[in-house]
């Protein structure tokens, strides 16, 4: 039998090896799925996770595809830091993606220098509003803000559409539900000619340092730790449970706007339906896989934008539909879940004969 | 405005919440039992893809919910096993299962989109269905209709009357004290969580052998969350699950409604009114936080083990 035994002292150790564990153990099972549907496992693996950045083109898509999805996961760790369970980055990107357009289109012809700005401040504000909804809703209306998150997220899905379909639609366009085509003084300027890699990396990357020093070197990510650590003994230090949470929510709502404006304004370049895969939800489980941590996070973004790639090519080159992106993202979160335990936990396993030496010392039992 | 008019939204009305009257009767047992499980969309996505494939293949709709039923209980046998066992959070194992539920329903689905079945009947009750305006509502709908009745009716008699569903409601108040009166927490637990798998694997082939009746990716489209609010509209009681799903349900057809009075409404501003709708009904219902935690089972999402 296996027994679940409590550590005395939360292994920091395993915190960190989880996440590797669950890794490994989410490459097992492709492995092993692989090999039952009839490909050659390996070669499957190597489309999935190798053969996507093999060359210095497939290096900066890479960095594309992790863009959006690291911005989202450094503003949900602030939130789980302080065990506010938004689930709603997606929505909050797909708002930001709307706003930012809803600006863009009117400088399409523009040579404005304060076009750009306006577009990605407008999606900021605009996932920035989206969050604070739901932090009002939170703390006026005491709503439950995993359900009020989601719902949100199914609204801006809605949001999106009635915007490509009606007033954000290009009336040259044929009638595709598309916006116009930006102008190129709303656009993310390149950072490497002859790829898509965009300013918008820069953006993350002061995302990652700018959490980073928020919430290990300021009082009010001390103050936020805490709140999440320990509701009760946040409120008896005085600290301000409403501004902290409904500040999180907004600075994740405004970061995860920025993604979406960034991907309109990026390797887009207009409004669509399809503006993310799901980035939203990848990130929930690149927060939880990067340990909170913006450097963890940076490296479990990166490979999540892998998996998305891998996914792509792997229904390009051997047909196996791209759902599988889904199945690998669930299972890594499950295993993770899982290892997770043995942070908390010594596994033990009592084999019978080893009962029976136990039952003459009862008091070592009882311990 | 003429009275087929209404019969037909009463119809509908009823057709359209009878999945989320399933999945949030199952929800609410399970929370019943203390335990959250955040995974009832994917749950109800496995049904419908597993349900749907059985019938293409099989052309039998009893082994089609069947296998849909059998899904959803492994699926949330999955959930239970890291949430109770484990003792992950209850929130993110819950959302693990919706994420990977999403995929794997899309995987295996991917060849039989646009395939069509043999969709599930209606059965009239005979003589009855010719009542003016709620005959056809009432006694004219399909089998999972009066299954999902009877469930809402077993459920509320077995937590009112029985002593077991006192027992469960005595282990997501407290499992500890539970365990001391000697009832079994951990099975109960199972027992309950799999129940809401089984009902979210009927409601999810519900809408893919008889509502749609088609398969297509995340066909569910938030149904198995507004499921969640619905328990907290609902208050944790029985028999106000079924007004609160056939409320959704009316909300989720508003652009039939818009039709017969003859509005023009954008209809993807119309398809916010379920969601929007489950926002108004939240606040509504939270407002009052003493009366919310009265209702709601204490020990709801908090992780237990033997022995601590």
């Amino acid at each position: 039998m296996i027994k679940l035994e409590p550590r005395v002292e939360r292994s920091k150790s395993w915190s960190y090896l989880s996440p590797v564990l669950a890794i490994l153990l989410t490459l097992i099972t492709g492995y092993v799925v692989f090999a039952l549907l009839g490909h050659d496992p390996l070669n499957a693996l190597y489309t999935l996770l190798v053969a996507p950045i093999a060359d210095w083109y497939g290096v900066t898509e890479l960095l594309v595809m992790t863009t959006p999805i690291l911005l989202c996961a450094y503003g949900l760790a602030l939130c789980y830091k302080a065990s506010v369970w938004n689930i709603g980055a997606e929505g909050q990107l797909l708002i930001g993606g709307v706003c930012a357009s809803a600006v863009a289109v009117n400088f399409v012809d523009s040579t404005s220098a304060f076009a750009l700005p306006l577009t990605l401040l407008a999606g900021i504000a605009g996932g920035m509003l989206w969050a604070g909804l739901a932090a009002f809703m939170k703390l006026r209306l005491n709503t439950n803000e995993i359900l009020v998150t989601i719902m949100l997220n199914y609204i801006a899905v809605n949001v999106l559409l009635w915007a490509v379909h009606g007033p954000l639609k290009d009336p040259h366009g044929y009638n595709f539900p598309e916006s116009a085509l930006f102008g190129d003084s709303t656009l993310l300027p390149v950072i490497f000619d002859g790829t898509r890699l965009h300013l918008g990396l820069a953006f993350a990357l002061l995302a990652l340092c700018a959490t980073w020093v928020f919430i290990s070197k300021t009082f009010v990510g001390f103050q936020i730790q805490v709140l999440g650590l320990d509701a009760s003994a946040a409120k008896m230090a005085g600290y301000k449970r409403a501004f902290l949470i409904a500040g999180v929510l907004v600075i994740s709502g405004g970061l995860a706007g920025l993604a979406g404006a960034g991907e309109v304004a990026g390797p887009i370049g207009q409004l669509v339906p399809q503006i993310s895969p799901g980035y939203g939800y990848a990130a929930i489980i690149v927060a939880f896989l990067g340990r909170l941590h913006p450097l963890g996070i940076t490296l479990a973004g990166l490979l999540m934008g892998l998996i998305y790639m891998g996914g792509e090519m792997a229904q390009i080159n051997i047909g196996l539909p791209n759902a599988i992106i889904g199945i690998f993202q669930g299972l890594m979160l499950f295993y993770l879940l899982s290892c997770d335990v043995l942070i908390g936990y010594r596994i033990k396993l009592s084999l019978p004969f080893k009962q029976q030496k136990t039952q003459l010392t009862p008091i070592a039992q009882e311990s | 405005m003429d009275l087929e008019v209404i019969t037909n939204i009463l119809y509908a009305t009823i057709r359209t919440g009878t999945p989320l009257l399933l999945v949030a009767l199952g929800e609410m047992v399970c929370e019943k039992s203390g335990t959250l499980n955040l995974g009832q969309e994917g749950m109800m996505l496995l049904g419908a893809v597993a349900g749907f494939i059985t019938m293409y293949q099989c052309d039998n709709l009893l082994i089609g919910f069947s296998v849909a039923a059998l899904v959803g209980i492994m699926a949330s046998l999955v959930f239970a096993f890291v949430a109770l066992n484990l003792n992950a959070s209850q929130v993110a194992a819950g959302l693990a299962l919706t994420i990977f539920g999403t995929g794997l329903s899309a995987f295996l689905g991917a060849d039989y989109e646009g395939k069509t079945i043999n969709a599930l009947p209606t059965l009239a009750i005979a003589g009855f269905e010719h009542i003016p305006v709620l005959g056809k509502a009432l006694f004219s709908q399909d089998a999972i209709v009066y299954l999902s009745w009877a469930l809402v009716l077993g459920a509320y008699l077995f937590f009112k009357h029985h002593r077991a569903g006192l027992a469960v409601r005595a282990i997501g108040e407290n499992p500890g004290v539970g365990n001391n009166l000697g009832l079994p927490v951990m099975r109960t637990r199972y027992l309950a969580v799999m129940f809401g798998g089984a009902l979210a694997g009927i409601a999810g082939a519900y809408l893919s052998l008889a509502y749609t009746p088609l398969w297509t990716q995340n066909m569910t489209s938030g149904r198995g969350w507004i499921a969640l609010a619905l328990v907290v509209f609902a208050s944790w009681r029985i028999e106000r699950v079924m007004l609160g799903a056939y409320l959704f349900g009316f909300a989720s057809i508003m652009h039939l409604v818009a039709q017969a009075f003859g509005l023009a409404v954008d209809s993807n501003l119309l398809a916010m009114l379920p969601y929007g709708a489950t926002l108004i009904v939240l606040i509504m219902l939270s407002k009052n936080k003493q009366k919310l935690k009265m209702y709601e089972p204490m020990w709801l999402g908090k992780p237990w083990h033997k022995g601590h």
